[in-house]
């Protein structure tokens, strides 16, 4: 199977990662973070930004952008993956509907809280009458992206597939979310988070690149058997730990990090660990933010915000990504360079 | 050739009935289950007409043995009705043994409980545990559950055609060899949310709706659950299958957030996939089961599609959403369903309410149950944000 490239990546999160800014961890104290939004100007014409949500604006931005730096016009295949949707206008929606009493509703928030909009809004700004789909699975939306755009390229539907992922905090739900996780005895320290991460995928060689080299997901694992799941899948992709030279791990601080402390065990002491929670904030899509972050170290051997040194040996070669929600949902995302 | 895609079991539960079986009897007896809204309080319950399942909540719960403080939305327990007889009747003994996915479609989620818990959720612990069922991806998880499925497992949601992408999902992990079994299909209850939103959209119609009619005035809502079992021939060898899908495509039309293009070319573009992956010449299709919502502005852009891909003419076509109401994410299943029901039945079944050809196409959709020699069928499936689908049933 040809490998897949990752051609161009552009994230929106609480960190400068639009700008390929440096990375601060964030304070814990914080129950709930929003994302640091670029100008959208320069992406989105300023009337239509104004009728858009976060969710929409960040993802259109983050595609476009995507888009420019892999010099695509039109990809053949626009796939979108989030796990709460657009919860600000079904938000806003809701509540009108709930406070008139069913009357006087106007449908704007109505038309943009489905949770294809992101999607949609991309495909008409581009005129793109390709392939579009949206998938909703939970903290698996973005996986399940990644899994059909592997798949359309490896059954050649597409060439060139633009993929990403979205979410957004909204002001009311995630509230009740929040105190449903302080009713956990360990609830996570991390605070709620929202963003976005585009990705122009295609099997054309990319010189000095970075493949999307392996990508699996588990229903539920226990954390007995979560290092064979992830030596088992490291091996599918003829690696070992040894060669594994950074992981990121989507430690959030609740009763499920053990899982994180097993995995983490099999590599080297030396090797870098990323708890990329602890950027982002969580949110059901924040793998999106792990696979931008990692691909910028595969691609630029070194961090974001850093100017690198030239010359220097390598010191990324492949980093595995790894992450579960409430010990399930397990997901495992393996990148190299070339 | 190309690998054969068996569909090896069908579930569907819908305003016709709670089962193929009932629905069957209702489209041959040409009997619409569209009616006055009962089971949600709003106050358009007596100028909008909806397709509401028969069966409350506590009966389903029953049905599908759930303890006591579960969490299952509508939207879950119709869904796991519907899966549940997909899968009896597929015969399938050990649903873990070879590669099972399932893949379901949603665009409401859990929102039947949370908008009836939103304002009470801090203050009424017994409402809580219907925060975490909100997102669209929960139903499709306790669905899994039900069916004891632990591979591949996602939740599709482009609108009105999502039950049509997760079906061409299905195809699509079959042939590839990602999977040997699939079951793939939608689920949309019912709720405030959307009865409003298309009401705000004044997409509603008072009356039965009547598609492609000059005189159509709207859709009506309704709610259902439909899946199939799609298998490869590998795993199939030794069933019967009771049809397979042949073709499927998907495009965007890229012309408005909500409303379809004058030339109809996502549905165009959707079409003419379909029948390139089938292999077959449009003049093969021998029914089409169109999307027919019975809004103005579908109707005729679908009637303007259907036209240029069969080059004016058109196999004998209609919409079943009069017997149904639009069922959403669940439609696109609910019409494949309905399409292979029509292969295994030789027949076509009527658009009801239909009086008047729209004055713009002069199309005439079938109007009574047309019994023919069917091989082919044509299912389509298009939503907001311009997203057509298009999937092609073979006959077995």
């Amino acid at each position: 199977m040809k490998p897949i490239y990752i051609h161009s990546a552009v994230c929106i999160t609480a960190q400068d990662s639009f700008e390929d800014g440096i990375m601060v961890p964030l304070k814990t104290s914080e129950g709930k973070v929003q994302a640091k939004h670029p100008e959208y100007r320069d992406f989105i014409p300023p009337a239509a930004a104004r009728r858009m949500a976060p969710a929409v604006k960040m993802g259109v931005a983050a595609a476009s952008k995507a888009l420019q730096k892999a010099n695509v016009e039109q990809p053949d295949a626009i796939i979108t993956g989030s796990g709460m949707g657009c919860m600000l206008d079904t938000e806003k929606f809701l509540n009108a509907l709930i406070e008139n009493k069913e009357e006087f509703l106007t449908p704007t928030a109505f038309i943009q809280s489905t949770h294809n909009t992101v999607g949609g809004q991309i495909a008409l700004g581009l005129h793109c009458k390709a392939y579009n789909n949206t998938y909703v699975h939970g903290s698996l939306s973005f996986e399940s992206t990644l899994f059909d755009a592997q798949l359309a390229l490896q059954e050649g539907s597409a060439t060139t597939v633009l993929a990403g992922c979205v979410d957004e905090l909204g002001t009311e739900f995630v509230e009740y979310v929040r105190l449903k996780e302080q009713q956990e005895t360990i609830p996570k320290q991390v605070p709620y988070g929202e963003g976005t991460a585009f990705f122009v995928l295609s099997q054309e060689v990319k010189e000095e690149g970075v493949i999307l080299r392996g990508l699996q997901t588990f229903r539920t694992v226990s954390e007995d058997d979560i290092t064979e799941k992830m030596l088992q899948f490291l091996r599918e992709n003829q690696l070992e730990t040894e060669s594994i030279d950074a992981v990121f791990l989507g430690t959030t601080g609740d009763s499920y990090d053990g899982y994180y402390n097993v995995v983490s065990k099999s590599f080297l002491p030396k090797i870098v660990r990323i708890p990329f929670k602890e950027y982002s904030g969580d949110f059901y899509t924040c793998m999106g933010f792990a696979v931008w972050w990692a691909q910028y170290l595969l691609q630029e051997q070194c961090a974001p915000g850093y100017n690198c040194e030239p010359d220097v040996t390598p010191k990324y070669q492949n980093i595995l990504i790894y992450t579960q929600e409430k010990g399930q949902n397990h997901s495992f995302i393996l990148l190299s360079k070339t | 050739m190309p690998q054969k895609i068996a569909i090896t079991g069908l579930g569907i539960i819908s305003a016709l009935g709670n089962t193929v079986a009932t629905n069957k009897k209702a489209l041959l007896n040409s009997k619409s289950g569209v009616g006055k809204l009962q089971k949600i309080e709003s106050i358009h319950a007596t100028t909008i007409k909806v397709g509401e399942v028969a069966f409350t909540n506590v009966e389903m719960e029953a049905l599908l043995h759930l303890p006591q403080n579960h969490n299952y939305t509508r939207t879950a327990l119709l869904g796991g009705m519907a899966a549940l007889e997909a899968v009896k009747q597929a015969e399938i003994n050990d649903i873990s043994e070879g590669k099972t996915g399932f893949i379901s479609a949603t665009t409401v989620g859990g929102m039947d409980k949370t908008e009836t818990h939103l304002k009470e959720f801090i203050t009424n612990p017994e409402s809580q545990k219907y925060i975490s069922s909100h997102h669209a991806g929960d139903s499709t998880q306790k669905i899994a559950d039900l069916l004891g499925i632990t591979g591949f497992t996602t939740t599709v949601s482009t609108a009105c055609s999502s039950a049509a992408n997760a079906i061409m999902l299905g195809a699509r992990l079959i042939k590839a060899g990602k999977l040997d079994r699939v079951i793939v299909g939608g689920t949309d209850a019912l709720s405030k949310f959307t009865i409003n939103g298309f009401k705000s959209l004044l997409l509603l119609s008072e009356t039965d709706c009547k598609p492609f009619d000059a005189n159509r005035n709207g859709l009506n809502l309704g709610e259902a659950a439909a899946y199939l079992v799609l298998e490869s021939e590998a795993a199939a060898k030794g069933k019967n299958a009771l049809a397979y899908l042949s073709g499927y495509g998907n495009a965007n039309d890229a012309h408005h957030q909500t409303a379809s293009s004058a030339t109809g070319e996502g549905a165009f573009l959707a079409m003419k996939k379909a029948l390139e992956i089938a292999g077959i010449a449009p003049s093969k299709i021998d029914y089409v089961n169109a999307h027919g919502t019975a809004t103005p502005n579908n109707d005729l852009s679908e009637s303007v599609a259907l036209q240029r891909i069969f080059d004016n003419k058109i196999p004998g076509f209609s919409s079943t959403k009069p017997f149904t109401g639009h069922t959403l994410a669940a439609a696109g299943a609910v019409e494949a369903v309905f399409s292979v029901l029509a292969l295994q039945e030789n027949c076509m079944f009527p658009n009801l309410n239909f009086e008047a050809k729209m004055p713009e196409t002069q199309l005439k959709p079938v109007v009574k149950l047309y019994k023919k020699e069917l091989q082919n069928v044509l299912s389509n499936s298009f939503g907001f944000g311009g997203n057509c689908s298009s999937l092609v049933f073979s006959k077995a």
